[in-house]
C-alpha cells in the first residue's frame, strides 16, 4: 500500500499545515513517509508545492517521480494544473475552485476548471464558500483536506486527532471552525 | 528512544544536541535556516546549550571555533554561500585543528531555489583537506551528526556535513537515541592555535600527514555501501546523497540491481571506488551538485578501458537539481505512464513582495526620485527586497552577495557614476554593509545608501536583526556619516511625495548620504497580532 500526493497552492495558503496533519496522521497509522516542501523565497506569494509520500515500505526518493502521484491536492485551481504530469493514469485531482489572482495574466477561471475536470478523476469544491460557512476563510486548506479525506489511505480518526492537536492551542473557536471545515469539505466531496 | 518527525535540517540539529552540543551558531540562509531555528527553540526549552543567530557566517564560525578551543562541542551552520563568508576561519581551522568536536554544516542549493549559485561545498572539503559526511536521508543526517563530533575529536579537525535543499526541507520520522552529555571545559594547545609561520608550517604538515588516515577512515565507514553484481558487469553506479535515493527509486521493481557504491563520506573511500570501477565496464556517477566525484574518477586522461558517465559526459544536465525522472532516464529506463499536461498555457507565479510590504513603498518613491536619471544604477543586496528587481517595480539592478551593494555603489561612484545608489536591508547591513560604509564615509563618497529597516531578517522567516531602530542610526553615525545626511523616512503611501523629496535631496548632495526607511515587516506585525 502506498500513496503519493502532490500538495499545491500559493505561498501563504496553508499547504504546510495540510502536510503537517498528513505527516502526523501517517506516523500515528504506522506508515513510512517522506514529505518534501518548499521554503524560502517562493513562500512569498509564489507557486508552492509539497511532495507527500506515504507507504507501508521504506521510501527512497523525497520527490515523487512523474507518473507516480495518486493525487493532486490543491488549494488553488491553476496550481492543480501545474503538476498534471506527475499524476498516474487513473489518479485523482482534489482542488478548490477559488482562484488566487496575484498575477496579471491569470487565465479565465472557467477554462481552468474545465482543464481540471479533464483529469481521470476530479473533485472540485468551493473552498472559500465552505470555509466562510465553517467560520473562517483561513480554513480553506482544511476544507480541501476534508474533501480529500475519503480518498486518503489514512484513518480519519488520525487526521482529526492531528487537526485537534494543531488548532487546540489557538482557541476553541478556531478549532471548531477547522473541524467544521473538514466536515464540510468531506460532505462536498461526496456530492461533487 | 522515540520517533520524531523532523526536517533533514532538524535531524542534524537534534543529532548534534544528542551528541552533547554546548553551543551552536549560524546566520540565516535558505536551505540551512531550520537547523538554527530548531536549536534556538530547543535551547529555549531545555536551557541545556547555547544557540545563537550570529551577525554573519564568519563571526558564527569564529564563535563556534572558540567554543571548540574551550573544549566544548560546537556546531556552525549556514547555506553554501555562507561558507564563502566564513572561508577564512574555515580554511585556517583545518590547520589549527579543533579541540572539542566541531561540526560545520553547509547546505548547498542545487537548482538555485533560493540562491545566487550552485556551488558545491565538497570542493571546500577537498580544499581544506578535512573529513565530511553527505547524508541521503533523515536517519543518516541524525546519525552522522552524532558521529561527526567523535570523528572531529578523534582527528582533532573540524568535520563538515554537506546538505542539499531537497533533504534539508524534507520531513520524515527519525529514530533518536539516548543523548550524551556535554564535554568539560578544556583549553590548551596555544602553539597549535597560533598560526605564526613557525606553528602553521608544523600544523599544515600534520594535516597533510593525516590524509591517508582520513581516506582509510572513509573506506571503513559503514555509511559507504558497496554491492557488486557478479552476473552483470556492464554498468556500475556510484551515487552520493539524494542521488542514491533517485537511483534506488528508479530501480524499484527490478529483480537485480547493477553493482553500486553509495558514497556518504569524503575524502572518497578510494579502495571501494577502485573495486567497483575495476568490476564494471561503465560507471554512472549520480551526484546532486557539481561533478565532484566524476571529475576525480576521470582526471585528465580518463580510465583506460572504462567509460565514466555523469554530468561531464552529458548523461545528466550540467546544472540544476537532480530528480528521480532525470536519474531514471540516465539509467535507460522508460518514463512511467502519466496523465498529459492540461494544455492550458500556465502563467508562472513568481514570488513577490507581500501586500502592504514597506519595501514596495520605498521602491515606488525611489523610482520616482530617479525618473530623470535614466542611467542610474541601483545596487542592491540579498533579502526580500531583491524581489524589487521584478515587475512591477524593476527598481534594483544588482544582487551579488551579502553586503555587496554598498561597496559596489562606492566603486561606481569612484569612476564617475551619479547617482550611485545602494539599497540594503537592516540585517544584511549588519552582516557586511557596515565595513564598506566605513570606507565610503572616510572618503565622503558621492553615493546614496538606502537602508530598509524592517526590524527583522524577513526572507528567511523573521530571525533577529542586530542593526535596527536607534542602534542602526547610531551605527551609521558612528562610522562617520555626516549627521545632516542621515535621513529617516517612513515608507507608507501617505508619505509618498515627502519620501521622493528626501531621496531627491540626498541624491543631489554630492557626498555620502544614508536614508533609513523605517517600517516593520508586515509578516512580523502579523505574527505579533496572532
Amino acid at each position: 500500500m502506498k500513496q503519493d500526493i502532490i500538495l499545491a497552492g500559493v505561498g501563504g495558503q496553508g499547504i504546510l499545515s495540510i502536510a503537517y496533519v498528513i505527516d502526523n496522521a501517517a506516523l500515528a497509522d504506522g506508515l513510512f513517509f517522506k514529505q518534501a516542501e518548499v521554503h524560502g523565497m517562493a513562500q512569498r506569494g509564489g507557486a508552492v508545492q509539497s511532495h507527500m509520500r506515504l507507504s507501508n515500505d521504506a521510501i527512497w526518493s523525497d520527490l515523487i517521480p512523474k507518473g507516480e502521484a495518486d493525487m493532486i491536492l490543491s488549494v488553488e485551481p491553476l496550481e492543480a494544473l501545474r503538476y498534471f504530469e506527475y499524476l498516474r493514469p487513473g489518479g485523482i485531482v482534489v482542488t478548490s475552485s477559488t482562484p488566487y489572482r496575484n498575477i496579471p495574466d491569470y487565465p479565465d477561471i472557467d477554462r481552468v476548471l474545465e482543464a481540471v475536470r479533464k483529469a481521470p478523476r476530479s473533485v472540485v469544491v468551493d473552498s472559500e464558500k465552505l470555509a466562510r460557512e465553517a467560520g473562517t476563510v483561513k480554513a480553506q486548506n482544511i476544507v480541501l483536506l476534508g474533501a480529500a479525506a475519503g480518498s486518503l489511505i489514512l484513518k480519519e480518526t488520525s487526521l482529526l486527532a492531528t487537526i485537534d492537536a494543531l488548532f487546540r492551542g489557538r482557541g476553541a473557536a478556531v478549532l471548531e471552525a477547522n473541524l467544521k471545515a473538514f466536515e464540510l469539505g468531506k460532505k462536498a466531496a461526496l456530492g461533487a | 528512544m522515540s520517533h520524531q518527525i523532523l526536517l533533514g535540517d532538524e535531524a542534524i540539529a537534534l543529532g548534534a544536541v544528542h551528541a552533547g552540543l554546548s553551543a551552536g551558531y549560524s546566520y540565516p540562509g535558505t536551505p540551512a535556516s531550520e537547523i538554527m531555528e530548531y536549536l534556538v527553540r530547543l535551547a529555549g526549552e531545555t536551557k541545556a546549550f547555547t544557540a545563537v543567530w550570529s551577525v554573519n557566517e564568519k563571526v558564527a564560525y569564529e564563535e563556534a571555533l572558540g567554543a571548540s578551543f574551550a573544549g566544548k562541542r560546537a556546531l556552525v551552520s549556514f547555506k553554501h554561500v555562507g561558507l564563502n563568508v566564513a572561508a577564512d576561519p574555515f580554511m585556517n581551522s583545518a590547520v589549527t585543528g579543533a579541540n572539542g568536536g566541531l561540526l560545520v554544516v553547509s547546505a548547498d542549493d542545487p537548482g538555485m531555489h533560493s540562491s545566487q549559485n550552485e556551488q558545491d561545498s565538497r570542493y571546500y572539503v577537498q580544499f581544506a583537506q578535512i573529513f565530511a559526511y553527505e547524508p541521503s536521508d533523515h536517519q543518516e543526517a541524525y546519525d552522522m551528526a552524532r558521529e561527526a563530533f567523535d570523528v572531529s575529536e578523534r582527528f582533532g579537525l573540524p568535520v563538515l556535513m554537506r546538505m542539499v535543499t531537497r533533504l534539508a526541507h524534507s520531513r520524515s520520522p527519525v529514530q533518536t537515541r539516548e543523548p550524551r552529555g556535554p564535554n568539560e571545559l578544556k583549553t590548551g594547545a596555544a602553539k597549535d592555535w597560533t598560526l605564526l609561520p613557525v606553528n602553521a608550517r608544523r600544523r599544515f604538515a600534520l594535516l597533510l600527514d593525516s590524509q591517508p588516515e582520513l581516506v582509510r577512515f572513509s573506506e571503513e565507514s559503514p555509511f559507504n555501501v558497496l554491492k557488486l553484481n557478479e552476473s552483470d558487469r556492464s554498468l556500475g553506479v556510484i551515487a552520493s546523497g539524494v542521488g542514491y535515493n533517485y537511483f534506488r527509486e528508479a530501480m524499484k521493481g527490478e529483480a537485480a540491481l547493477p553493482s553500486f557504491l553509495k558514497v556518504s563520506t569524503y575524502p572518497l573511500p578510494e579502495s571501494l571506488v577502485r573495486e567497483i570501477v575495476g568490476h564494471v565496464d561503465a560507471v554512472l556517477v549520480i551526484e546532486d551538485g557539481y561533478p565532484f566525484i566524476e571529475r576525480q574518477l576521470k582526471g585528465l586522461f580518463g580510465i583506460a578501458g572504462k567509460t565514466v558517465l555523469g554530468k561531464l559526459s552529458g548523461a545528466f544536465p550540467a546544472s540544476g537539481e537532480l530528480s528521480p525522472d532525470i536519474v531514471r532516464r540516465a539509467l535507460g529506463r522508460d518514463p512511467l505512464p502519466a496523465v498529459a499536461a492540461s494544455g492550458l498555457p500556465l502563467s508562472g507565479r513568481p514570488p513577490q513582495l507581500c501586500v502592504g510590504c514597506p519595501h514596495a513603498d520605498t521602491f515606488k518613491a525611489l523610482n520616482k526620485a530617479l525618473e530623470n536619471y535614466p542611467g542610474a544604477n541601483v545596487f542592491s543586496d540579498i533579502g526580500c527586497y531583491t524581489l524589487g528587481a521584478l515587475p512591477p517595480y524593476n527598481a534594483v539592478h544588482t544582487c551579488v552577495c551579502m553586503g555587496a551593494s554598498v561597496g559596489m555603489a562606492r566603486g561606481a561612484s569612484d569612476v564617475g557614476l551619479h547617482p550611485a545608489v545602494s539599497v540594503i536591508g537592516d540585517s544584511t547591513f549588519a552582516h557586511s554593509g557596515i565595513t564598506p560604509l566605513l570606507g565610503a564615509a572616510f572618503a565622503n563618497t558621492d553615493m546614496t545608501v538606502i537602508v530598509l529597516d524592517n526590524a527583522t531578517t524577513a526572507m528567511t522567516g523573521g530571525q533577529p536583526s542586530y542593526g535596527t531602530g536607534d542602534r542602526l542610526l547610531r551605527i551609521i553615525e558612528g562610522v562617520g556619516v555626516a549627521k545632516e545626511h542621515i535621513r529617516t523616512i517612513e515608507p507608507l503611501p501617505k508619505n509618498h511625495e515627502k519620501n521622493i523629496q528626501v531621496i531627491k535631496e540626498e541624491i543631489d548632495h554630492r557626498g555620502l548620504s544614508v536614508i533609513v526607511a523605517v517600517r516593520e515587516c508586515v509578516q512580523e506585525t502579523r505574527k505579533k497580532r496572532s
